[in-house]
């Protein structure tokens, strides 16, 4: 017989139960199951009426049914019957089977909504928490819809019982994570911040996670939560262990509780009111002194609890980022962590030290502890915390022990997990890269890396390291002999091969005065692993072969008899065998001054980010890795070399890296095409772009348009930016003179060299505008020569005579890498930025109008909206436009009318805008009256751009 | 927290606590996944581990293991906590709870859950609070049993319903 059953037990059901589970085989389950089934099916389809009994056990069975993991399909019908019982033990059943195994029967969800709206209003508190429990299991759309409006009623009402607003607030919470939109709190906002008062703490505790997850999202409207958490708090935190009674846990007052009221502080930046900030600063001093008491149980239910709250308190200090003497104190105590005898304890201090590591305060303090990481990520049990040790090492690298942490992690790669040695190549890439200060160094580091987890090494990884090779003439030979030496280990990795293949096809040269490496050395060497390789890198081989001709005219015979033999040139492999006719032809036919020009060595590469961060990123999420950018962030500074932007660019870095075949796999930007037509064919590949951005066959200069428009209602920003530069803008206006600042930010590593800029007026402009002054030398003169990742300011002072449409130009002449780059940009100087807006009253304005009625005054353009509709957006368009916004004046509220006067020296211009937006259809009238013909023309133009 | 599973060494499920929408396909799944992967791990290695983008959060105790998943900013310790208050909570209303208590009276551990966990919140954390609203229910289910049962079974036996 089974175990005893509590409360009324069903007697039926527990021998099925038993019988299940006496069952000696799957197929003896399976029938046994079929059986009650069908026994069910012929209950619920016979003539009799099954009393409410009958139906809760065989509901209760489809439930038990279909938890074994079996489909049920039927019994939904009984199970709502069930809800409207006025038995406690049947509805409750049938709420039960709901809640597991509601199904989007639109039929049965309203026959459901109606039992559960039947219960909430029945004033039965126990009734009212079944209800609530079910919609806060099911939480579907449905039941958002129909119970939203009514829930915060309940929740906020002064009659409602306490464990009923509980579940409200629970339930309340459920609907808003589904449908966050149907969730309206208005009016209800402030008598719900208030539940953190409330004298009952299972009250408060329900309610602090609603009022999370709400002030999350609306932080501006929950934002008097901050003081009431606060004292809520520090009651708690200086609570004697027995005050709470049953809200303590094993000497621990209110510890969930406590641990929602530091996390809802998370919402927010540290309290502005001295005494709030000051009484939570008490808290936190309190939780770090607790950690030092000796333990008041030696239960670990105790610790755990304790160092809970702990830990949420350290979240928060590390969240507030401002209080030195606690993010040191946090530091520490995390450090006592790291040698504690719970694995659990170990754990999470490592994960905690992580976000540490990325203050500038507590840094330092971090590396303290460097030892002990390292001895945690080479002798802990357990791979999870050994990866957490990874992570903190990861963080806490910065040029002072890069070496060390680097070496580290090599070694430690020898016996890695296979689940994260990818990262763990990943991340020492990065890190050498990154804190490289001589380049022989990070040369070694990435051959141990393939060396050591040669199947690990994504192709990421090599590709940079032939990037950086390429851009860095001073490594360059240091590279050849290095790849050279490693090849001649018996056996080694196909991505050493890769590498070395490339590196020998560019660079042999500068170890072949050497008899032991000399060309034909060289090329044996290679050739005699070509047969053990993958067709990709043996295409990659043959690059570097005709390369080998260019650089090396004595070995032309040796390399062109290889490429004759029938395993070449007959190659069953496409790919292979062209690349051994043409580089065949190639050698025979070209003259050798075609032949170094088409084999000449590789241009730099353009510098953008690192494609390894970008798929670590990816792989962990930004979070995971910003942490090295902390050195970056202070070095660089300027907002125009922020890091912040670069998101959106990387996750494109990536796609384009997974779309393009192995673009530097193809050492002469050859596949199929000539190399001689390098024409920007497949946007992604790497070396399509070396030849289409930064190449030399590329002086011509466009104009660049784009950036102009955006700058019509607005000063600042980015003007233009590509791989190499980013130029940014500061401009003000007054009256009809202004000045613009212009930031010339070099992206690369590499110096511009003969860094010139010039500005012109085209045409009727140049009489117009007079003085716009090339570099002035009252700031920031601009030098011939811009450093990699420097960036150079230039001023503008810029006068308008009389009005105009064209704008001016700006060219920018300068060398990358032996290339001249040349650019032209059209500066955002426009009509309307010598606005001064104009009040007047709707009497005033259409008087104006009236007057301004000649035909050629007025210019008008019908228009599709390009942008949002937005009032909100559209505001501070009109309001960018330098013009006054007029309320009240035009007798439609919809429409937009503004006023201004431009301001030139020979005269001053009236202008009337009235913009109509037309929701429905998308589109706008714009309407612009002006004292003079021209100025309404270009002005209309220029906003029909805008909207 | 986004689910709990409760399982036995041997793999089966013994109760699924779901808080966030999903297929039942993508449900057995990832408790397919999960039992795997925590199964496989050893006695002293630590109670958390990253899956997928959440953290996992288990504990064995005898032959049953409780296991959470919760999220990125969610605190491992006190969802520690939390099973072991839900396993209080078993305890105390069964008296010494075994795993049979749990597979015969599995709407009763699903009842206490409710009680506990809302939405996947604590929504009463005091052991007696809840079990003061679970023995009330069923106080109302035997007086309304007794009431019930008797004239029922009769009723049944000469064949009249």
């Amino acid at each position: 017989m089974p175990a005893v059953s509590k409360g009324d037990g069903m007697r039926g059901l527990a021998v099925f139960i038993s019988d299940i589970r006496n069952c000696k085989s799957k197929e003896a389950e399976i029938k046994r199951i079929n059986k009650e089934l069908a026994n069910i099916r012929s209950k619920f389809k016979g003539d009799k009426a099954l009393d409410g009994y009958s139906k809760k056990k065989y509901v209760c069975k489809l439930l038990f049914i279909f938890l074994l993991g079996h489909d049920i399909d039927f019994g939904h019908m009984e199970a709502v019957n069930l809800l409207s019982s006025n038995k406690y033990t049947e509805k409750q059943i049938g709420y039960l089977f709901i809640s597991v195994l509601v199904n989007s029967n639109s039929e049965l969800i309203r026959l459901i909504n109606n039992a559960i709206k039947n219960d909430l209003s029945s004033r039965n508190p126990t009734f009212m928490c079944l209800a609530l429990h079910c919609i806060a299991n099911v939480g579907s759309r449905e039941m958002a819809e129909a119970f939203a409006s009514e829930i915060p009623r309940i929740l906020v009402a002064g009659d409602t019982m306490d464990s009923v607003k509980q579940s409200a607030a629970l339930c309340l919470l459920r609907l808003y994570k589904t449908s966050p939109d149907l969730v309206l709190m208005g009016e209800w906002t402030s008598r719900v911040v208030h539940l953190l008062n409330d004298q009952h703490m299972g009250v408060v505790t329900a309610a602090i996670s609603l009022i999370t997850c709400l002030s999350q999202k609306n932080p501006d409207e929950f934002k008097t939560c901050v003081s009431l958490a606060v004292s809520r708090l520090s009651r708690i935190v200086s609570s004697a262990s027995t005050d709470l009674q049953d809200y303590t846990y094993y000497f621990v007052p209110a510890p969930w509780l406590s641990c929602k009221l530091l996390r809802l502080l998370q919402c927010y930046p540290p309290p502005e009111d001295g005494a709030v900030k000051g009484r939570l600063v008490e808290c936190l001093e309190t939780i770090l002194n607790k950690a030092q008491e000796p333990p008041k149980s030696k239960k670990v239910q105790h610790s755990n609890a304790k160092n809970a709250i702990l830990f949420e308190a350290i979240s928060l200090i590390i969240h507030y980022d401002s209080e030195p003497n606690l993010l040191v104190r946090a530091c520490n105590q995390l450090g006592q962590f790291l040698q504690h005898r719970e694995t659990n304890l170990r754990y999470l201090a490592l994960e905690s030290m992580c976000t540490l590591a990325s203050s500038e305060f507590s840094h330092e303090a971090v590396k303290t502890h460097i030892e002990t990481v390292i001895n945690a990520l080479k002798t802990e049990r357990d791979v999870s915390v050994r990866q957490r040790a990874a992570d903190l090492l990861y963080a806490m690298c910065d040029r002072s022990n890069a070496k060390q942490i680097v070496a580290e992690m090599l070694s430690y790669l020898e016996t890695a997990d296979y689940s994260i040695r990818e990262e763990m190549v990943l991340k020492v890439a990065i890190l050498a890269e990154k804190y490289a200060v001589d380049y022989s160094w990070y040369v070694d580091t990435i051959l141990n890396l393939i060396r050591i987890a040669g199947d690990y090494v994504s192709e990421e990884v090599w590709y940079r390291v032939i990037q950086i090779v390429i851009n860095r003439d001073d490594v360059q030979g240091y590279a050849a002999k290095t790849v050279f030496e490693a090849l001649q280990a018996p056996a080694c990795h196909e991505n050493m091969v890769k590498v070395g293949g490339y590196i020998l096809g560019e660079f042999g040269n500068l170890i072949a005065g050497d008899p032991r490496s000399s060309p034909l050395v060289q090329f044996n060497l290679l050739h005699s692993k070509f047969h053990l390789c993958s067709v990709p890198t043996r295409a990659l081989l043959l690059s570097a072969y005709i390369k080998f001709i260019n650089l090396f005219p004595e070995t032309k015979a040796t390399i062109q008899e290889v490429l004759r033999c029938d395993s070449q040139i007959r190659n069953s492999d496409v790919e292979l065998q062209q690349r051994a006719v043409e580089y065949l032809k190639l050698s025979s036919i070209a003259s050798t001054d075609v032949l170094a020009t088409v084999l000449e060595e590789m241009p730099p590469f353009p510098e953008r980010e690192s494609s390894i961060l970008a798929k670590l990123k990816k792989k962990k999420g930004p979070g995971a890795v910003s942490v090295p950018d902390l050195e970056d962030g202070k070095r660089e500074g300027g907002e125009l070399n922020g890091g912040g932007e670069r998101g959106p660019d990387s996750a494109a870095m990536s796609a384009s890296n997974a779309s393009t075949p192995s673009p530097s796999a193809d050492l002469l930007g050859m596949r199929s095409a000539a190399p001689m037509s390098a024409a920007p064919t497949s946007a992604g590949s790497l070396l399509v772009d070396v030849f289409s951005e930064a190449g030399p066959a590329a002086p011509s200069a466009a104009v660049n348009d784009d950036g102009f428009l955006r700058f019509v209602c607005k000063n600042n920003g980015v003007l233009f930016e590509n791989q190499l530069l980013q130029i940014g803008i500061k401009s003000e206006y007054r009256q009809n003179l202004g000045r613009m600042y212009l930031f010339y930010g070099n992206k690369t590593s590499v110096q511009f060299a003969s860094f010139t800029t010039t500005v012109s007026c085209p045409g009727e402009l140049q009489s117009h505008i007079l003085s716009i002054l090339r570099l002035n030398v009252q700031t920031k003169p601009v030098e011939p020569v811009v450093e990699g990742g420097a960036q150079i300011q230039q001023v503008l002072n810029i006068e308008c005579l009389t009005d105009f449409s064209e704008a001016p130009l700006l060219n920018i002449k300068f060398r990358y890498g032996g290339a001249l780059q040349n650019l032209s940009l059209k500066l955002p100087v426009t009509i309307n930025k010598f606005f001064q807006p104009t009040e007047m009253t709707s009497h005033d304005f259409f008087q104006r109008w009236k007057q301004l009625s000649q035909p050629q005054q007025e210019a008008q353009k019908i228009f599709k909206a390009n942008h949002s509709m937005d009032t909100e957006v559209l505001k501070a368009k009109l309001l960018g436009l330098g013009t006054a916004l007029l309320d009240d004046v035009d007798p439609n509220p919809e429409n937009y009318v503004c006023a201004g006067v431009i301001q030139t020296k020979g005269q001053q211009v009236g202008c009337l805008l009235r913009l109509e937006p037309n929701g429905q259809a998308q589109m706008y009238r714009l309407t612009l009256r002006c004292s003079k013909d021209s100025v309404s023309l270009r002005l209309c133009e220029l906003l029909a751009q805008q909207f | 927290m986004q689910f709990m599973l409760l399982f036995s060494r041997q793999g089966k499920l013994r109760l699924q606590k779901w808080y966030v929408p999903l297929s039942d396909k993508e449900k057995k799944k990832i408790t397919r996944e999960l039992v795997q992967t925590v199964l496989a791990r050893k006695p002293k290695m630590c109670s958390f581990l990253e899956w997928r983008d959440l953290k996992v959060v288990y504990k064995r105790y005898a032959s049953l293991y409780f296991c959470c998943a919760i999220e990125h900013q969610d605190n491992e310790l006190i969802t520690l906590e939390i099973i072991h208050r839900y396993v209080e909570l078993l305890d105390k209303y069964f008296g010494s709870v075994c795993e049979l208590d749990i597979i015969f009276n599995f709407e009763k551990a699903y009842f206490i859950l409710d009680e506990f966990l809302l939405g996947g919140e604590p929504q009463e954390t005091s052991k007696k609070t809840v079990l003061k609203a679970i023995e009330q229910a069923d106080l109302l289910q035997e007086d309304k049993t007794k009431d019930a049962e008797c004239p029922r079974s009769i009723l049944e036996e000469i064949g009249l319903t």
